[in-house]
């Protein structure tokens, strides 16, 4: 029963993996582009959960602030940044994003201090009882929420005329061009709804788990192994891949240790990077 | 023949750089400031093979640093043996990462080799961290008191100073005698575009697979001799992700993919990081990677080519203006 639970509470988590996974691999989709900043925007949006808890707003709140704020943000890296390094060298666009992880994660060091922080008791604290398996709300919410947000991006990517521009750009920017889209805004759409996912996810895993500055980094590693292992460029294939991580990590901490959960997920990425490099959907 | 007045004035500096510091009233501290200087430049020059010359941005790094400083401990810790005598077993074990990492990740593109660097340098982290035979996250110590000067242990850092020197200028001839090979040419023409050098029949998976290794091994070397000096390394100074990032930073700085790029970064960086720790004290890390973020962000959106690229254009442009003749002529 206590693994029952355990895969419950890893498919939970791992939705939360593919709702942030989705908005990285949308980026590489679009612009062959690997954001090595997309897990301190994960933590900027835990931070935005704690500062609105500061102002006492409820978590009702939080979705919706952290989804504003990060997409401006997004938006701001996009045209402040990003568009300038893409047609530069290699060096310049692991660099510019890089470099923007070790800034947004130091500055929220020395802003927020290092100190671990977890949520006030709110209405969605408690637990579940759902057939002698207990769940935490702040979880369970988590979970679904971010299910429905990951479905509602690939529907917005997929159904609709926004969708089929920014796949246009995507496919081929001058093609694009020609057909009247402009791929500057297509593409910092794009980096404001990835930067908008990373930040909705945190705010979601903000409500159950305790946070610091640093937690940045294992996200955008976990982003990492499951973009890798869903495919590249695929949203369907990350939202997969997310649930199977999230699995195999709540699994692997609750048999082995919850150090070794990393080392198990980690271990993961270099097997995909062996037998499967271009991943569960993904092409080369 | 021309001579090149800049890097003969820049060694004879170097050379003498610990002589000239012991006028002044603190001069243990500017030799160890030099000291350190010295390795960041040996750490970046390695780095530059393979970020620089072949643009395959690593960011996991730290490991063969890692490897380099480790594995002459143990080799202390277990069988008492000199350090030193760990340095081959090091390289060995930091090129075995590399081929590990770079034969699966260099079909992909750029951007999935940096991120199979990062994610193995993480992986191997946590394991070094938990792992009892290398100290867990408190480290391995070298001997306390030298039994030989084969231990490799002195008092002041001024031999340090010269064997380090020593290991750079090895390190930069080397990437000299690359530069003008085959092997160099293959590596820019790889960087330039890699499709492109392929249509050409550069090797392109071979080449960027040695010039992995190669970087790999040298910096291992570098980790090596940090651990010589100091006789101690725990997972933060060996394998931590600053160890990566300050070598990026410092050939990124100075200029990636030039013979003395990697030194001039070293140059303006370590003294600035020797200031700013003294000025701010050990709580000032934090602030200390907020600067670094900042400089590497500026660098990728202003000058990617670094300081010398910098210099080229309009240091350059505005000497050679009034013997234009001349330059022409040449």
């Amino acid at each position: 029963m206590i693994l029952v639970q355990v895969a419950v509470g890893g498919l939970l988590l791992g939705a939360v993996y593919a709702l942030f996974a989705s908005g990285l691999t949308l980026i590489w989709g679009m612009m062959n582009f690997i954001n090595f900043a997309h897990g301190e925007f994960v933590m900027l949006g835990m931070y935005v959960a704690l500062v609105i808890t500061w102002i006492h707003g409820g978590p009702e709140a939080f979705v919706p602030v952290a989804t504003a704020a990060l997409f401006l943000l997004g938006v701001g890296v996009y045209f402040g940044l990003i568009k300038h390094v893409t047609r530069g060298p290699m060096l310049a666009q692991i660099l510019s994003t890089f470099g923007l992880a070790l800034l947004l994660r130091y500055s929220a060091f020395a802003y927020f201090k290092p100190d671990f922080r977890t949520l006030p008791e709110s209405w969605l604290s408690g637990t579940l009882n759902v057939g002698g398996i207990y769940l935490q709300n702040s979880k369970l919410v988590a979970g679904f929420v971010a299910l429905l947000l990951t479905i509602g991006m690939h529907v917005l990517l997929t159904r609709t005329a926004l969708g089929s521009r920014l796949l246009a750009v995507s496919e081929d920017r001058n093609a694009a061009m020609l057909m009247g889209i402009r791929p500057d805004r297509m593409q910092a759409l794009a980096w404001g709804l990835s930067a908008a996912s990373a930040g909705i996810a945190g705010a979601l895993l903000a409500i159950g788990f305790p946070f610091s500055p640093e937690v940045g980094a294992t996200f955008a590693l976990t982003a990492f192994v499951v973009v890798a292992f869903g495919g590249f460029g695929s949203v369907p294939g990350a939202a997969l891949a997310g649930l199977i991580i999230g699995l195999v990590d709540q699994i692997s901490a609750y048999k082995l240790g919850p150090i070794y959960k990393d080392v198990v997920v980690y271990g993961l990425f270099v097997a995909i990077l062996w037998v499967r490099p271009q991943g569960l959907f993904g092409k080369v | 023949m021309r001579l090149a007045w800049g890097p003969i004035a820049l060694w004879a500096a170097l050379l003498l750089f610990p002589l000239l510091v012991t006028v002044s009233d603190s001069a243990a501290y500017l030799q160890d400031v030099g000291t350190t200087l010295i390795l960041a430049a040996i750490g970046a020059s390695a780095w530059n093979i393979v970020g620089g010359y072949a643009g395959q941005v690593s960011v996991g790094h730290a490991i063969f640093f890692g490897a380099g400083a480790y594995v002459p401990l143990l080799v202390y810790e277990l069988w008492e043996l000199p350090p030193l005598l760990g340095l081959p077993f090091a390289m060995i074990i930091a090129v075995l990462f590399a081929v590990a990492i770079g034969l699966p990740s260099f079909r992909l593109t750029g951007h999935y080799f940096s991120m199979a660097t990062i994610a193995v340098a993480e992986l191997v982290r946590i394991v070094v961290s938990n792992w009892p035979l290398l100290g867990e996250a408190i480290g391995i110590q070298g001997p306390a008191t030298p039994r030989g000067w084969w231990d490799l242990i002195f008092r002041s850092s001024v031999p340090y100073y010269y064997i380090y020197l020593a290991v750079l200028a090895g390190v930069l001839a080397l990437t000299y005698a690359m530069e003008r090979s085959r092997f160099g040419y293959y590596l820019r023409a790889i960087r330039a575009g890699e499709r492109a050098a392929r249509s050409l029949g550069v090797p392109v998976l071979r080449t960027k697979l040695m010039a992995f290794m190669l970087s790999a091994a040298l910096t291992a070397v570098a980790g090596a001799l940090y651990s010589f000096k100091f006789g101690f390394v725990n997972p933060e100074s060996g394998i931590g992700i600053l160890v990566s990032v300050q070598m990026i930073i410092i050939a990124a700085l100075g200029g990636a993919g030039t013979l003395y790029g990697p030194l001039i970064g070293a140059l303006l960086l370590i003294p600035l990081q020797s200031a700013t720790n003294t000025l701010w004290g050990g709580g000032g890390s934090g602030l200390t990677f907020i600067v670094y973020g900042g400089i590497i962000v500026l660098l990728a959106r202003f000058e990617p080519g670094g300081l010398i690229e910098l210099w080229r254009r309009v240091g350059a442009a505005a000497f050679a203006r009034p013997k234009r003749g001349a330059a022409d002529a040449s």
